[in-house]
């Protein structure tokens, strides 16, 4: 787009576009960075500050402390909560990326060209309704009187209902529906990316499609499911309606466990102090996936 | 390529398919349903839930509320993320690279985070929950979005017409209005309706920071408290309906092939 242009003009360097003037830039950008600063940067401070603070008794005791965050692993109920976010999505993620890569494959090597953005369109339509909605269809289908449910007992392959609902694999079915539409979208782009030559030219120094995938096509995209996984690892592990809809309370996940904080005792402190806690975990997975990248492309 | 693979290739991709799309299939069919619970069988075709829905003055409501937010705090970040883009775009500055930074962060911080975070700030300056405060909430979430695409589409190819516009006597208020964003308005129509989808559909911040005035997800969220009903199959149909043209919408603007 913007490159055909600059190529056009030999000699024009992109930097001679722009003008140099320390405050000149500051009416535009001022608005949003205000917006910025006020509702999420100094919100997320209070947060911070909340989390130091204990509740006592309607009000709140400001002396600085740990204790939220003591509680949190001394509590194993807490902490079991934290085991369980980062269980299910680890399962999530993997079963997402197993699912969405062969299917993306296809649409992108498979579909003809003139079909692919339909097909594709098609593939990721349930992903833009409202996640309530999609967590209660859900309940439908995986419900004690669900269409599974029925279908199996109609095929007399179960004699009586079976747990689907209010469990993790519910759960999990939620999570992986919608991570399935989310990375199929972005795998698809990756392939697509791809230029053929690399393909064409293993393939002339003798690889058989297997080895084209394997030592190729697979290594070129993993960047990009990598950038995949960690939206959905970002995504999943803050969702609440999800475990909420389809797990139930057996089991709970940091969202709930945040929420039923809020919800049940108004302990804000606790609340915000899981939060951070889960920020903290996320942050390290995001290091460690970043880190790891950059290993693998030296 | 041989047969076999051809076979097996079509059936995983329609196994996809099928699993995409099986509980959005249960929920409109059921929306349909005649009796009072969504589950086999199936008797209908019945318009009676929709009528319910139509009837029903909180939905309504609701949905109307989820119209104005959507509405609001997506054209209020699109003219933020749009200034702050030409801002980015057009000048060179300190610190740019950690402002660009600051600007994108909210994207990458789950929505419960951002909405507990603002529930606390707005009880201690004691506003109270409303829309405003929920529309503030998204405009915290889609702004970045909206200066993101807007500021990947703002070229140095521009620059010049914009030039062109200021030696003809053009004010800088009207360089950005009838310059720069009609050249970018595909992308800020993208943007918009983006925003606006995702407006539509977020439950956790609304929940946090509305009480009495519900969007269309918390009303659906307390619909869901009392159990399944064919109801609820009938406003998340309708939800589902509203969403799809917005991708229509969004496809026809922001992934459409650009004219050469």
């Amino acid at each position: 787009m913007t490159t055909s242009i600059d190529a056009s003009l030999p000699g024009s360097q992109s930097t001679a576009a722009y003008r140099w003037l320390a405050f000149a830039p500051l009416p535009y950008i001022l608005p949003a960075m205000l917006w910025t600063l006020l509702f999420f940067a100094a919100p997320f401070v209070a947060m911070l500050l909340m989390s130091l603070w204990q509740l006592s008794g309607p009000g709140l005791d400001t002396t600085p402390t740990l204790a939220n965050y003591a509680q949190f692993f001394n509590n194993p109920a807490y902490f079991q909560a934290m085991v369980n976010s980062a269980e299910v999505t680890a399962i999530v993620t993997v079963v997402s990326i197993l699912l969405a890569y062969p299917f993306a494959w296809i649409l992108a090597e498979r579909v003809p060209e003139r079909w692919q953005r339909l097909a594709l369109a098609l593939a990721v339509l349930p992903f833009w309704t409202s996640y309530v909605v999609r967590s209660y269809a859900w309940l439908l289908v995986l419900g004690e009187r669900g269409i599974v449910n029925q279908t199996l007992l109609g095929l007399h392959i179960l004699s009586q209902p079976i747990q689907l609902a209010n469990t993790r694999f519910a759960t999990v079915v939620g999570f992986v529906h919608f991570f399935v539409m989310l990375l199929t979208l972005t795998i698809y782009a990756n392939l697509k990316q791809l230029s053929p030559s690399y393909r064409k030219a293993a393939a002339d120094l003798g690889a058989n499609p297997v080895q084209v995938f394997w030592h190729v096509v697979l290594p070129l995209t993993l960047s990009g499911i990598m950038v995949g996984a960690f939206l959905t690892i970002v995504l999943a592990i803050g969702d609440y309606i999800t475990p909420q809809v389809l797990g139930g309370n057996n089991e709970l996940l940091m969202p709930q466990l945040i929420m039923l904080q809020i919800g049940r005792r108004g302990d804000f402190p606790l609340a915000s102090a899981l939060s951070i806690l889960l920020m903290i975990v996320v942050t390290l997975v995001y290091l460690a996936m970043a880190r790891w990248l950059k290993l693998e492309r030296a | 390529m041989p047969r076999p693979l051809n076979i097996l290739t079509g059936v995983y991709a329609l196994a996809i398919y099928g699993f995409i799309f099986l509980p959005v299939a249960v929920l409109v069919l059921f929306s349909f349903q005649g009796t009072l619970i969504p589950v086999p069988p199936f008797n209908g075709p019945s318009l009676r839930w929709y009528n319910a829905v139509f009837a029903d003055r909180r939905l309504m409501a609701g949905l109307w509320n989820s119209f104005l937010v959507a509405v609001f705090s997506s054209a209020l970040s699109v003219f933020l993320g749009f200034l702050a883009a030409y801002g980015f775009a057009r000048f060179r500055f300190p610190g740019k690279g950690p402002l660009n930074g600051l600007m994108t962060a909210p994207l990458s911080v789950s929505y419960l985070i951002i909405g507990m975070g603002l529930l606390i700030s707005f009880n201690w300056l004691g506003v109270p929950k409303s829309l405003i405060a929920a529309g503030i909430g998204h405009v915290v979430i889609n702004m970045p979005l909206c200066f993101a695409i807007l500021y990947s589409q703002m070229g140095d190819h521009q620059v010049n017409i914009e030039r062109a516009a200021r030696d003809l006597g053009a004010a800088e208020w009207q360089v950005l209005g009838l310059v720069t964003a009609p050249m970018l308005w595909p992308a800020l129509f993208a943007s918009f309706f983006l925003s606006v989808t995702f407006s539509w559909d977020e439950f956790i911040i609304s929940f946090l920071l509305t009480r009495f005035d519900n969007t269309l997800p918390v009303e659906i969220w307390s619909l869901l408290r009392s159990g399944l009903s064919p109801k609820t199959n009938a406003i998340g149909s309708l939800v589902f309906l509203v969403s799809t043209v917005l991708v229509v919408l969004l496809e026809l603007t922001l992934f459409r092939k650009p004219k050469s």
